[in-house]
């Protein structure tokens, strides 16, 4: 069976998920079984068979799995966040759609993306730019004490999502150049590359570090951090490249947790969510504290969907239920056993997103699949790490099923990315 | 390139593994003490959305129900006010739940009835609990607490042949439906006279001459003595070394233990405890419910055990009449350091009344669905066979006499047999404040009401003077 026959297989039973999620809502809300969710189901088919005829027309070759994986994801969000609110599901539904044209506009536009290379000065300074403008007066918006997103009008954006994407076209392209060049110097028995070459990487933890005073959000500079050290890795093959890397970062983190209050408090209502004075104070340990009795709840099998307790009347309990918490409100109702289900669908899309960058021939392309893929895995590590207690809760979006336009939208362009180097990478195989 | 890619995606699983450990953590390992977690409000929260089942009377009165408000959480009213307050407790979300809204919370919320909840959604209908009957009497609930008049006190009565518990006033008391505010509950918190506790189950007081109901079960049923037998009831017999004076230094020369009863002899009754001795006394002490809590529906947290309390190592600590600090001459007069709940002493009366038999003492009668089907049925059960039926018969006739011509008489319901014993413990010596007590059954050939009654302060008051006239009032109310 063809690839691509393999892919529309796929995006079937994606569909009847969200046929038998909507009913499953429809249930528990209306307590009738309404057709209305099969109309939902059929208009969802519709759109991965959109997304579906693109790739056919366009990437023949691309990677098969990615595409239906991604509707998976999506329609668990579209069934929880309706579950959440009405109102909010049409959104992320209407931003579905705009993500799809994303989608479509990478594939057809990048037909080659290694032109993507020409630019990357270009692109990495967008991408800086991107990055700093929610803290211009005016524009940027503060959410929980992180600087993360920016009002346009009506609209609000989150520009890191975006610039995680330009970053990471930049660090492939920089390192492919510079790689052999890191390597080539030993002194003393061990690799020690020039400043001239070393320099740009230093000036990446610095990015790192500015992120986490100036946006101010642990997550999402642990996700851009680590996900160039897994390029830097890969590749130097020098294990001391991401060692000394990470230590550097957590210096820096341990040195801003004790000293910026914001990131501080963080920390501490991470280590004590139910000291009673965290747990008062705004922006204290109360999330974290109703995120973990939230899946005590849901125990192993789950209450049911539409049975999480979010709100009694008008006052929520679970703050940020439909982004940050998604987790926990899936793990409610779902319970252990779907909790670990959406686990291993990230980590089936990973482990394809690794593959293709195993297939991929030239440094650039692998370097980039595997940057993109580390970058979404990271990403579920950090919001999933930080509703479960892992590490500190911040607020970064669930790739694909957390409520978030930008988050969608920029996802839908890794994914075309990564089709992009799968169909090249499959068809120089195949050769 | 493509080896340091893998152990990326080594790295990845691992980081994915912390991921379903910690899931796993929550939702399994650490999930009880999540859930009990004081800060974790989540099942209160989802109990406010299900229509709570009402509590009512044994007459129907309804004494407590749901109201459903604006948005759609129901909230608790309590029609009967302050009348019931400790015993009907309250279910709100601030203070939580006490009393009966708490003991029979899984009732009241419909937990039980899982599927039957869930058919109950698919047809639409909405959440609802089972409703709680209880054998409650308001109108003599009223009585007594229109008896104590404000003073603070206790008063239970129940049914000796079912354990139905009628009557359970406490006072101070206090209106539930004040609870809904913050406020209000913090001030009854730390209000004067402890308003929230029950001093029917959780109050501890020296129960006076009304244990020598105990100790004469324990020296009759034995076979040690019978209510003819003599005793020296001379003032100042030394018990445990200490010499012994009667109520008024009164002497009373050789008497017959109907007598002694009658008049509430101490050096007799203290004598009879010392013969009888500790290991039979504590027999006859388990069988009427000393030693662990007091058996009723009502959350563990409200229900204290009645027994000896010694101070060991600087904190009172309940021990076996056995124990060597127990004194048992002065234990058989309700001195020493005995500490008893009302209801205890209830049950003492309920034990004679019933010829021996103690039933388990019940408020809650049943729990009856949506659908009006009985959910749960509270059938009476015995507690214990604590005397043969011979031996009740003997300390009915003793009790009769009390109220007939003893210290009692004020409790004597005219064409009624009263059977009887009152109490009057010392508080506080040096300033003549004492804790009048009365227990009683009523009526004596067919009892159908058991009572205990205590006033916790008067000046100089008396068991027969202060209490035994609320008993009266309590019973004829019950009786009519």
């Amino acid at each position: 069976m063809s690839a691509r026959n393999r892919e529309l297989l796929g995006l079937i039973p994606a569909s009847l998920l969200i046929v038998a999620g909507f009913g499953a809502v429809f249930l528990q809300e209306q307590t009738r079984l309404d057709d209305l969710s099969l109309t939902y189901g059929a208009i969802f088919l519709g759109l991965c068979l959109v997304a579906h005829v693109i790739v056919r027309l366009r990437l023949p070759d691309a990677d098969p799995y990615l595409l239906p994986i991604v509707a998976v994801l999506a329609s668990i969000g579209l069934v929880v966040i309706y579950r959440l609110n009405e109102t909010l599901a049409r959104d992320q539904a209407q931003w579905f759609v705009v993500g799809l044209i994303a989608f479509a506009a990478t594939i057809i536009l990048l037909r080659d993306y290694r032109v993507l290379e020409r630019y990357r000065y270009l692109i990495a300074a967008a991408s800086l730019f991107l990055l700093l403008l929610p803290r211009v007066p005016g524009i940027g918006q503060q959410a929980n004490g992180a600087y993360l997103g920016i009002g346009l009008g009506p609209v609000t954006f989150q520009p890191a999502e975006f610039a995680k994407i330009g970053i990471i076209i930049f660090l492939a392209s920089y390192l492919r150049d510079t790689r052999a060049l890191l390597v080539s110097r030993k002194r003393f028995g061990i690799t020690l590359p020039r400043l001239k070459h070393i320099g740009p990487l230093l000036l990446v933890w610095g990015l790192a570090m500015l992120m986490l005073v100036f946006i101010r959000d642990l997550g999402s500079s642990l996700m851009f951090f680590g996900g160039f050290l897994a390029m830097l890795y890969v590749a130097t093959d020098r294990f001391i490249f991401p060692a000394v890397g990470f230590g550097l970062f957590a210096f820096g983190a341990w040195f801003f947790a004790s000293t910026v209050g914001h990131v501080g408090d963080r920390v501490s209502a991470w280590q004590h969510p139910f000291d009673p004075k965290l747990y008062e104070q705004i922006g204290g340990s109360y999330q974290i504290a109703q995120s973990l009795f939230a899946q005590a709840d849901g125990g192993v099998w789950g209450q049911g969907f539409g049975q999480a307790l979010v709100s009694v009347g008008d006052s929520p309990i679970l703050p940020a239920a439909q982004t940050d918490l998604i987790y926990a409100v899936i793990v409610n109702e779902l319970g252990l056993i779907g909790g670990i289900a959406l686990l291993l669908i990230y980590v089936l899309m990973v482990e394809r997103g690794f593959r293709i960058a195993i297939l991929a021939r030239d440094s650039f392309s692998k370097l980039l699949a595997t940057g993109l893929t580390t970058v979404v895995a990271l990403q579920v590590f950090v919001i999933v790490g930080g509703v479960t207690k892992v590490i500190p809760l911040t607020g970064v979006t669930l790739p694909f099923v957390s409520y978030g336009g930008s988050s969608i939208v920029a996802n839908f362009v890794i994914v075309a990315l990564l089709l992009l180097i799968s169909d090249r990478a499959r068809r120089e195989a195949r050769r | 390139m493509n080896k340091p890619i893998i152990r990326v995606f080594a790295v990845l699983l691992v980081l994915f593994g912390l991921l379903a450990y910690f899931t796993t953590r929550w939702t399994v390992v650490d999930r009880a003490q999540l859930q009990d977690n004081p800060q974790n409000k989540r099942q209160l929260l989802a109990q406010q959305k299900i229509a709570r089942g009402s509590i009512s009377a044994a007459s129907g009165t309804v004494l407590a129900r749901s109201v459903k408000r604006p948005d759609g959480t129901y909230a608790r009213r309590y029609p009967t006010d302050s009348l019931f307050s400790q015993t009907v407790g309250f279910s709100f979300l601030n203070p939580g739940t006490a009393g009966l809204e708490r003991f029979y919370n899984g009732q009241l919320i419909g937990r039980t009835a899982g599927l039957e909840q869930t058919l109950r959604k698919l047809q639409g209908k909405r959440a609802q609990g089972n409703d709680l009957h209880t054998s409650l009497d308001p109108q003599a609930q009223q009585v007594a607490l229109d008896q104590l008049a404000g003073r603070a006190g206790a008063v239970v009565a129940l049914d000796p042949r079912s354990g139905r518990v009628k009557v359970m006033a406490s006072v101070p008391g206090y209106d539930p439906n004040v609870l809904r505010s913050a406020k209000a509950t913090a001030q009854l918190n730390s209000a004067p006279g402890a308003p929230l506790l029950n001093r029917n189950t959780a109050g501890l007081y020296p129960p006076g001459s009304t244990f020598k109901v105990v100790a004469a079960t324990a020296a009759i049923d034995s076979g040690l003595y019978q209510p003819d037998s003599v005793v020296d009831g001379s003032n100042g017999v030394v018990i445990s070394g200490v010499p012994l004076n009667n109520d008024g230094g009164e002497d009373f020369g050789d008497v017959d233990l109907t007598t002694a009863l009658t008049q509430s002899v101490n050096t007799v009754w203290a004598q009879v405890g010392e013969r009888v001795g500790k290991r039979r006394m504590n027999r006859y002490m388990e069988r009427f419910g000393f030693g662990s809590p007091v058996p009723v529906d009502l959350p563990a947290a409200e229900r204290l055990a009645s027994g000896d309390y010694c101070t060991v190592n600087g904190s009172r600590k309940l021990v076996n009449a056995t124990a060597s600090c127990v004194d048992i001459g002065r234990v058989a007069i309700g001195q020493d350091k005995l500490l008893t709940t009302p209801l205890q002493m209830a049950m003492v009366a309920s034990a004679v009344a019933n010829r021996g038999v103690l039933m388990r003492p019940a408020i809650g009668t049943r729990t009856v669905d949506p659908e009006g089907r009985t959910a749960y049925e509270n059938t009476p059960k015995q507690f214990s066979r604590v005397m043969s039926a011979d031996t009740a018969d003997k300390l009915t006739a003793m009790m009769t006499r009390v109220v007939q011509e003893g210290t009692g008489t004020a409790a004597a319901l005219e064409g009624i047999d009263v059977a009887g014993k009152t109490g009057t413990a010392e508080r506080d010596v040096a300033n003549n404040i004492t804790q009048p007590w009365f227990i009683a059954f009523a009526p004596a050939a067919d009892p159908q009401v058991a009572i205990a009654v205590t006033i916790e302060k008067t000046v100089g008051g008396f068991g027969g003077t202060e209490a035994a006239p609320i008993a009266k009032a309590v019973m004829e109310s019950l009786l009519r």
